[in-house]
């Protein structure tokens, strides 16, 4: 996956000593003169009851209101209604035609379109990871799941790049539009999914929409870059030829920015399939939903058979359209009919032939066996073995020692310290901006009367996010080093990265029992591979010429790694501990399925009850928590990038 | 230029036919993936535990190859299901654990929802301990000896207190309440589905370690970790009015089949089979066995089923 590589400005460490210890002052005097005030008047370690609100009620009048209106209410029959129809008819013609065409010509055309836009390689890539699907007897819910994403996709495309015009051609919109994107961005995607089902109900429409939320944010972002990022003098010669503003935009604008339109693409994809397979619990049916069918009867094994096409899914339209960006200038247009034409030529024979339908006879049985594996594992692992103990055992140690210590913690330190901690920190790493909304944000969680549980779950990220860096530094620095180890991690980290969250929830809970210990070693498992890419890459851009002149001076590889490449990287290492921070959110709050309770239970809870009370409530506050925790790990880099 | 204008008008053109510039009733829609190639569709739900997708196995099995129709599933938790149930996204649950108020507001009120009649399956719900541990204390299974035994159901999730281990957050329960209620030195820890739920008891029993779990039958698991029930003070009727007061067991319930109104009327041989659908809870199990212990996919797990018992089945065909 294509990460988002924003690369901040080199900060000068020196240079942030007096700055850092004014801000620090200044807090500490505003905190003199708050700190007993609000001490005084509500004395209480947690969030303070009187400065709470109850949305219960209301809310609870709103979910009602909706269910009787929601057959006979105009808003619904003619604004609603018409969106859900038009979903639900644009996923159904994609999916109509993809059963026409047959297995035969899906395989074709993704082939050959792979061919034409990135190469000879990719293109038998696509068609092994076609008939792979169609191998593992995944073919209907592979095609149900394209179908959907097609949908989304385009959706989210058309959407995402319409907001990125407006926000790339006028200042006003991208200041209006710029908070509202950033925020989105850290969303967990369970965040989402209660109120588009209230409103659309259990379906295909609710899970597109959600998927369109929540995949549409990162084009609008890369189509607002990239139409900014415009050579300015490429735009001034276009001008002094007489173009309208219109043909500026067409014939200069929007072919200059045509490598981020397509990173934009390349990550709506992404977003949307990850969130194909949450949306099942909405009822999006395809691939998502057997994964979470199989999981109700601990069938790993099943699981990772849908699985598996996801993987492949992603992995495959990545490489497509990353290359697609990349390059693809090289090959001519004339290669596109002759594709088409033998698509099509593959698609008839293939109906000539009766062959529409994935034969029943191919298909290959891999649940077994993984079952088989995975039960020796637990068996072999969870407990008893000597000198290291079970993982049983590890997990109990974690909670224990580590867990309840960091919740306990946090849970008995006074409100406003916790206020305070938060804003030391984001002015430090940020602006008074970042500090301000992250302690806003923070403050929000007290009101809607859910601190302890919010701090209960930040808990867990703090725990995962420290063991994810640990461990993903180290790797990422082993990486960087050497290439060998870099391609062998590669496939490796785009499986665990495309791999749904859903898929080793039920491993996890097998070898750490139903907790707290599991959710964070799913989480783990989630972040790590973007921390180590980014690391990675951090390491490997640091100037050679510095490198060259710390070696000349006789440092060794560790004095080289410690005193020249760590610090010349900061800046990635900033990022990768941001985006650490958000995907461990993302998959702590699912863990509310395997035990970990919090905030991610009352979602669970929300979207299993329909109780939008408590649902949207810890929806809200998990919002909140991560634009809380995005702010205290963002690099000053992404706001300096406006001016650029 | 022209061309594209008119291209976008025709595609807008083209929008609004297909979607009527009328009214739009989303909630009288079907799945986009329903019907495809010309089959005549019935939309099951399927809960997520296993004896529900035994029903609707053996339901799909004779649907398909006995009445020539072709059968989704969706998985769904209840309450959204009714949701679903009463929008005509679903056609039918077939096993349905007591919802009054859903009940009072889709079948009683709105109409939407008719009721399909008796499963033939009684659900109960209970708290157990695995028979291992109650053959060695036998007065484990009385709730006012379960204090002596806190400290014996410690985990490192449940703090100091002896842990009661709770599913999914879909599953009716009053164990909070009932905990506070009869002053126990527990902690009620949700395991959030019932899977993470399942692969617990199943490493605890591996171990043969003590648990409190809240369970439920008819269930394949008991099959697989025998347990014994944990005697609460006697259902009465209304007892469990109040949620916050609640202070007695859980009752048995005959589990209920619903139908879309509709479908029900117009369902022809599919409603009327789906109405006359009925069996034991030995019946389910054995489905519900085959599906999770043995690893048969559900159709596998049908036709086994289906092929042993034809005189069942063919009473729901006639």
């Amino acid at each position: 996956m294509a990460t988002i590589t924003a690369t901040p400005p080199r900060t000068l460490p020196g240079a942030l000593k007096h700055p850092a210890a004014r801000k620090l002052l200044l807090l500490a005097l505003a905190a003199a003169i708050l700190v007993p005030l609000a001490n005084a008047r509500w004395t209480s370690g947690t969030w303070p009851t009187a400065l709470t609100i109850d949305l219960t009620q209301p809310l609870t009048n709103v979910s009602d209101w909706i269910i009787d209106n929601r057959d006979s209410h105009p808003l619904f029959l003619y604004f609603f209604g018409h969106i859900s129809n038009a979903v639900v008819l644009s996923v159904r013609a994609v999916y109509l035609t993809l059963l026409t065409i047959g297995w035969t010509g899906v395989t074709a055309l993704g082939a050959l379109v792979a061919w034409r836009v990135a190469g000879v390689k990719l293109a038998l890539g696509t068609a092994a990871a076609f008939l792979a699907c169609g191998l593992l007897g995944m073919w209907v819910p592979t095609m149900q799941t394209l179908a959907l994403m097609v949908v989304a996709v385009l959706a989210s495309v058309v959407v995402g790049a319409l907001l990125g015009l407006a926000a790339g051609l006028s200042d006003r919109m991208d200041r209006a539009l710029r908070p509202v994107l950033d925020t989105m961005q850290v969303l967990p995607a369970f965040a989402y999914l209660l109120p588009v089902v209230l409103v659309f109900g259990i379906g295909v429409p609710a899970a597109v929409l959600a998927t369109v939320v929540y995949a549409a944010p990162p084009m609008a972002r890369l189509t607002a870059l990239g139409l900014r990022g415009a050579d300015k003098g490429v735009l001034e010669a276009v001008e002094s030829l007489g173009a309208t503003a219109r043909q500026r935009l067409l014939t200069a604008r929007v072919p200059l920015a045509r490598k981020e339109l397509l990173l934009g693409l390349n990550q709506t994809i992404m977003m949307a399939l990850s969130m194909a397979v949450i949306a099942s619990v909405i009822g999006a049916g395809g691939l998502g939903d057997r994964v979470y069918q199989a999981l109700a009867s601990v069938d790993v094994g099943a699981a990772l058979a849908a699985g598996i096409p996801i993987v492949l899914l992603a992995v495959v339209l990545d490489r497509v359209t990353a290359a697609a960006g990349n390059g693809g200038t090289e090959h001519p247009r004339a290669g596109w009919p002759y594709a088409l034409a033998a698509a099509l030529a593959v698609a008839v024979a293939g109906r000539l032939l009766g062959r529409t339908d994935w034969p029943g006879s191919w298909t290959l049985n891999i649940a077994e066996p993984v079952n088989r594996a995975v039960d020796w594992m637990t068996a072999h692992l969870y407990s008893g073995v000597p000198v290291v103990g079970g993982t049983a055992d590890w997990a109990g140690h974690f909670t224990t020692w580590v867990l309840d210590p960091v919740r306990d913690g946090l849970q008995w330190l006074p409100w406003w310290s916790v206020l305070l901690v938060v804003a030391a920190l984001a002015w430090l790493i940020g602006t008074w901006r970042t500090a301000l909304t992250a302690v806003l944000a923070m403050a929000a969680i007290g009101v809607l009367g859910v601190w302890e549980p919010a701090l209960d779950t930040l808990s867990q990220v703090l725990a995962a996010v420290a063991v994810t860096l640990v461990l993903g530094f180290a790797t990422g620095i082993a990486a960087a080093r050497s290439d060998r180890f870099e391609r062998l991690l590669r496939p490796v980290l785009d499986v665990f990265q495309t791999m749904p969250q859903f898929v080793y929830l039920i491993p996890v809970v097998a070898l750490f029992g139903v907790g707290r210990a599991p959710a964070v070693a799913a989480a783990v498992v989630y972040a790590l591979p973007a921390v180590v890419r980014i690391t990675a890459q951090g390491l490997r851009q640091v100037d050679p010429a510095a490198m060259e002149s710390a070696r000349s001076l006789g440092a060794t590889s560790g004095q080289q790694l410690r005193q020249v490449q760590l610090p010349l990287a900061r800046p990635a290492l900033l990022l990768a501990l941001n985006q650490g921070v958000v995907l461990v959110l993302a998959v702590v709050i699912i863990g509310g399925l395997v035990g970990a309770g919090a905030l991610g239970y009352d979602v669970v809870f929300g979207l299993a009850q329909g109780d939008l009370a408590t649902g949207l409530v810890a929806g809200a506050a998990i919002v909140c928590l991560g634009l809380m925790l995005d702010r205290v790990t963002q690099p000053t880099g992404r706001r300096a990038k406006k001016g650029a | 230029m022209r061309r594209k204008r008119m291209m976008t008008a025709g595609a807008l053109a083209l929008l609004v036919l297909t979607t009527g510039c009328g009214a739009a009733d989303m909630t009288q829609q079907a799945s986009p993936f329903a019907n495809a190639q010309g089959a005549k569709t019935v939309t099951l739900s399927v809960q997520s535990w296993v004896g529900a997708q035994a029903n609707v196995a053996v339901a799909q099995y004779l649907l398909e190859h006995e009445l020539g129709y072709r059968v989704d599933t969706v998985q769904v938790d209840e309450v959204p299901a009714w949701d679903a149930l009463s929008q005509g996204r679903v056609d039918a649950i077939l096993e349905d654990w007591g919802h009054p108020e859903q009940e009072q507001r889709y079948v009683d009120d709105k109409k939407t929802i008719t009721r399909g009649g008796d499963l033939g399956v009684t659900g109960h719900i209970g708290w157990y301990v695995p028979t291992y541990f109650a053959e060695q204390h036998p007065d484990v299974t009385n709730w006012k000896n379960l204090n002596k035994y806190a400290d014996r159901f410690r985990t490192p999730e449940s703090g100091g207190k002896g842990q009661l281990m709770d599913g999914s957050p879909s599953y009716v329960t009053n164990d909070k309440a009932l905990v506070k209620n009869l002053k126990l030195d527990y902690q009620v820890v949700f395991a959030g589905s019932e899977a993470a739920q399942i692969t617990q008891i199943k490493q605890f029993a591996k171990e043969k370690k003590p648990f409190l779990t809240y369970w439920y039958s008819p269930q394949w698991l008991f099959k697989k970790v025998p347990m014994t029930e944990v005697k609460l003070p006697a259902y009465q009727e209304g007892c469990d009015a109040d949620p916050a007061k609640v202070a007695c067991a859980y009752p048995h319930t005959p589990l209920q089949k619903y139908l879309n109104t509709d479908f029900a009327e117009q369902g022809g041989k599919a409603a009327a089979f789906l109405r006359k659908f009925q069996w034991t809870t030995e019946d389910q199990n054995e489905v519900s066995l085959m599906i999770a212990e043995q690893k048969l996919s559900p159709e596998e797990a049908a036709k086994k089923w289906v092929d042993s018992h034809r005189t069942t089945w063919k009473a729901w065909l006639s």
